[in-house]
Formats: structure tokens, sequence, C-alpha cells
């Protein structure tokens, strides 16, 4: 019926309103791929600048030259010099390889952890999952800005007690949506048909419900990857992260900060635009992942 | 012989559904229970397929008494139960092709002999013709679906069937074609069948003896003493 009338109205519309009506589903949908494609070219610059520019530019981003020392961006040093004269350019992409190495690296685990303990606690229910909830809530009850600088004051700085304590602060959230997910798929009756049909407790969390979880678990784990660098930067700035020789974005902010008080900005945005573009472009792609599996659902994961 | 004695059921965190209700089930016997939606008779079913842990009350299969249910009760004990749900959709997992779906209990118990062969054998029995076993549930209607559930039911040859509500939304040719599977099964291997349903008609005509909800309470439970 409706689709008749649009037909016979059609010709006699005018041809501005017609327009209109196009170019605002075209703006609408262009948006969307406007979004989308922004944020798969951004984190694709992103990956290929953080894989392929180390082994093919061989310079050395430690080198000192104390003549060139806190230059102005220019051709020879797009991004300027920090206070010894070493490349910012360079220096922010190791940077960007170390903060994205320990950014996915605790993403990955924390989704593992968290995918695990959600899991069993969902599936086995009952006092299981009550005992585990709660050690769940009172672990983030502690911020976890402080839970995290407690587990990395433990051990010698580097690269692996980061990874660590990013992880083991971060796996709540997945651990609660896997856990509640699990949940709402337990009580379907295919899992009734699956216990009648002689299946154990382990066929049907592996065979039923991980696999209806993974999805949303897949989708928290990249949108922990930017949140991991966030904390991986915070913790450098505080100093207590990696080393101070090595690049990462935290400690080249940290150790600009001097030279900004005295009006040179570029040590500190070029690494603080590094840790920003690619988490606005992570969290594009997540978004369209998200609209995809779950158009219904929107507000649910958010960075 | 499936024997429920004075069993009351609930859901956590509400009044029982019911109370005190009693069934048997001889073998080889086809019982139908009739009542209205709400009643509480497919809680009863789900307790009698080993699915639903009673609040109260035994359940005694073939002489041995039930003492748990669902993952804890014996592999032997759940497999004696074919179990057809109402929904199909809801019923069946929605990653597994319908092939997967049938094999499942198969491939959970660790038979895995000529498996394609006996899947392909009890499609053919159940109507499922075609390319339609390597399609997943959102690819099939309603009724296909739920003539791969009632395979999935029949493949482990259960003693018992627990059909609830099995044609609820069904055409009458499915219905037929389904009612027919089963009434084969049984002629086949004798087995006893708890088919729940409100619709009289069908259930006088498939059963041998259909019973009402409200004759199952047992009278003391309905003296007005709470």
């Amino acid at each position: 019926m409706a689709e008749t009338t649009v037909e016979k109205t059609a010709p006699r519309e005018s041809g501005a309103a017609r327009a209109a009506w196009r170019s605002r589903t075209g703006t609408r949908r262009s948006t969307r791929t406007l979004r989308l494609y922004t944020s798969v070219v951004l984190t694709g610059v992103t990956v290929l600048a953080v894989l392929v520019v180390p082994p093919l530019v061989q310079l050395d981003q430690q080198a000192v030259d104390l003549a060139a020392k806190l230059r102005p961006p220019s051709a020879a040093h797009p991004f300027g010099t920090d206070d010894v004269g070493r490349d910012l350019l360079l220096r922010c992409v190791y940077g960007l390889r170390v903060s994205l190495l320990v950014g996915v690296a605790a993403a990955l685990t924390a989704t593992v952890v968290g995918t695990a303990v959600g899991a069993t606690a969902g599936a086995l229910g009952g006092w299981v999952d009550r005992a585990v909830m709660r050690v769940v809530d009172a672990f983030s009850s502690v911020p976890h800005l402080l839970l995290g600088v407690f587990i990395v004051a433990m051990f010698r700085p580097g690269v692996w007690p980061v990874v660590a304590s990013v992880a083991l602060t971060h796996w709540l959230s997945t651990a609660r949506i896997v856990r509640a997910e699990v949940l709402s798929l337990r009580a379907r009756p295919y899992v009734d048909a699956a216990v009648s049909g002689g299946a154990s407790r382990w066929r049907v969390a592996v065979r039923h419900l991980l696999p209806g979880v993974l999805p949303q678990a897949a989708l928290a784990a990249v949108l922990m990857v930017p949140h991991a660098m966030w904390h991986e930067s915070a913790l450098s700035f505080l100093g207590l992260g990696l080393p101070t020789h090595m690049a990462s974005l935290g400690n080249l902010i940290q150790s600009a900060r001097g030279s900004l008080l005295a009006g040179q900005w570029w040590p500190t945005l070029f690494p603080g635009l590094f840790i920003i573009v690619p988490t606005l472009a992570v969290a594009g792609l997540a978004g369209v992942w998200r609209e995809r599996i779950n158009p219904r659902r929107r507000s649910e994961l958010m960075l | 012989m499936l024997d429920l004695r004075a069993v009351t059921a609930g859901y956590p965190g509400h009044p029982p559904v019911f109370r005190d209700v009693s069934l048997t089930v001889a073998p080889g016997e086809s019982a139908g229970l009739l009542g209205p939606s709400g009643c509480g008779k497919s809680t009863l079913a789900r307790v009698a397929a080993l699915l639903h842990r009673p609040d109260a009350g035994t359940l005694h299969l073939d002489g041995e008494r039930i003492r748990h249910w669902r993952h804890r009760a014996p592999r032997a004990q759940r497999t004696a139960f074919g179990v057809v749900f109402q929904q199909p959709r809801l019923s069946a997992d929605p990653r597994l092709t319908l092939a997967d779906l049938v094999a499942e209990p198969l491939r959970a118990t660790g038979d895995r002999e000529h498996l394609g062969e006996r899947v392909a054998a009890l499609a053919a029995r159940v109507g499922l013709t075609g390319d339609l076993l390597s399609r997943r549930p959102h690819e099939v209607s309603d009724g296909q679906l739920q003539r791969a559930c009632l395979a999935r039911a029949l493949v482990l040859r259960p003693r018992w069937l627990v059909c609830d509500e099995m044609t609820a939304m069904l055409d009458a040719s499915t219905t037929a074609a389904l009612v027919g599977v089963v009434e084969e099964y049984r002629a086949e291997t004798g087995a006893g069948l708890l088919a729940v349903g409100h619709d009289r008609v069908l259930l006088d005509r498939w059963c041998d003896r259909t019973v009402e909800w409200s004759s199952l309470i047992t009278p003391a439970a309905q003296a007005p003493a709470r």
C-alpha cells in the first residue's frame, strides 16, 4: 500500500523535495561509511607505521644531537626535536610501538582471564557465581590506577610488569559482560536440550555458551586496547611504568613537561596526538562493529 | 514406570508453581497432560525429564528413586529421556547446522560410530530432505526446525519421550507428520510418552490416556489449609 502511494506521488513531487529526501539518506549513510573508512585508514596507518618504520628506516631513535636541541617542526625534523636533540617523529613511532604492544598484550590477557572467569561463574551458577562475582566486586572497588601502581611497584621496571599490571586491573569488566551473557544464554531451552542429550557441563560451556559470547568478548578486547594504552601512558607518566630510556608515549610526555612551560609545545603535542588518534580510530571501528553484532543495544559497551 | 509423587516445584524467588502433584506413566503407555496455560504443566514435564529439580516430592524412574537433576544426574538417566520443546527457535542452538543439531547428542555421549548414516536415516524418517540438513536454524521454517528437534530427541533411542507442547505452533499436516513419527518410534521400541498440551482433540486421539491437570493435584493440597 505504502509503496504504491509513493510510486503515484513520486512524479508529481518537485525536484527539490526529492533531492532533499535523497540527500538526507545519502548523508546518513555517508557519515557511517565515512566513520568506518576513517577509522580503518587511521588504524591501518598506525599499525603500518609501527610495523614497517623501524625495520625500514635505519635511523637511531636514541641519536643525541645537542646542537639541534628543541628545534620546532621543520623539514628535517617534521615533529621537531626534544631537549637533547632526538628526532621526535622517530621517537613517537617507537613510543607508539611500545605502547601498542603493551596495549594489545594487556588487552588479550585481560580478555582471556575475564572470559574464563566470567564463563566459569555464569556456567556454574549458584554459590560459585556469587563467590566469584564478590571477588570481582572487591577488585573493582580499588581504583584501577592505584591497583596498577601497586602491582608495577612489586617488579623491576619493564614491559611485562606493565602488561601484567594493566591486564590484572582490566579483566573485571570483561568478566562481568561475559558472565551476564552466559547467564542469559544458560536459560535458553537449547541448553536444556543439550543436558538431556547427555552433554557434560564442559561441553555445554564450550559448545553452546562460549561461541555465543565470543563476539561480545572480542568487542570488549578491541575496546580494551586503547584503554590499556592510556593506562600504560599514565603509569609511564608517573614514572612507574617503562624505564625512562625506553621511548613510550607516556615517557615522552613526562620528559617534555619542563619544556612545555618554556613555550615549546611540540614535544608534548605530538606524543599526545599519537595516543588520541589511535584511540579514536579504534573506538570508531568498535562502534561500527557493535552496531553490526547488536543493533538494538547500542549503549552497552562504551570506551 | 515413571512415577512422580507429591511433587512441588517452582523457580527461585517465587512461590511454587504447583504443590503436591502426582502422575504415573506406565512403560510403553502414552499419557497426555491437559491444562490451562501457566498452570505448571511444562514445569512438571521438565521435572519428569530431569531438567528441573523439584522443591519437594519424589520421582521414581523404573523403580529407582531419582536423587539428582540436570548435570548431577547420571548421563544414562538423562539420556533415557528424549525431550521436544514447545518453541523450536529457542531450543535449537543458532550456530549449529541441522545435521550438527541432530548429531549433537551422539557426539556428546561419545557415540560416533556411523554417525553420518544414522543422522541421515533419522532425518529421512522425520522428513528432512534435500539440503535442509546443511542449513542453519534461521534458514528453515518452524516446522522443519521442529522436525530436526524431534530427530535430536530420538537419536539416542530414549526409553521415554517428553513432548512439551511439541505441536503448539505447527500446522495440521506437520502436526500429523510429527505425531506419526513419534508413534512409529514408540511402536518400534515400546517407549513411554508424556505429551503435554492444551489441545484436547489432539491428545485424545494421540494418547492412550488423557489426564486433566486439575485431577493430578492431591486432594490434601486442595484443602484450604494454607
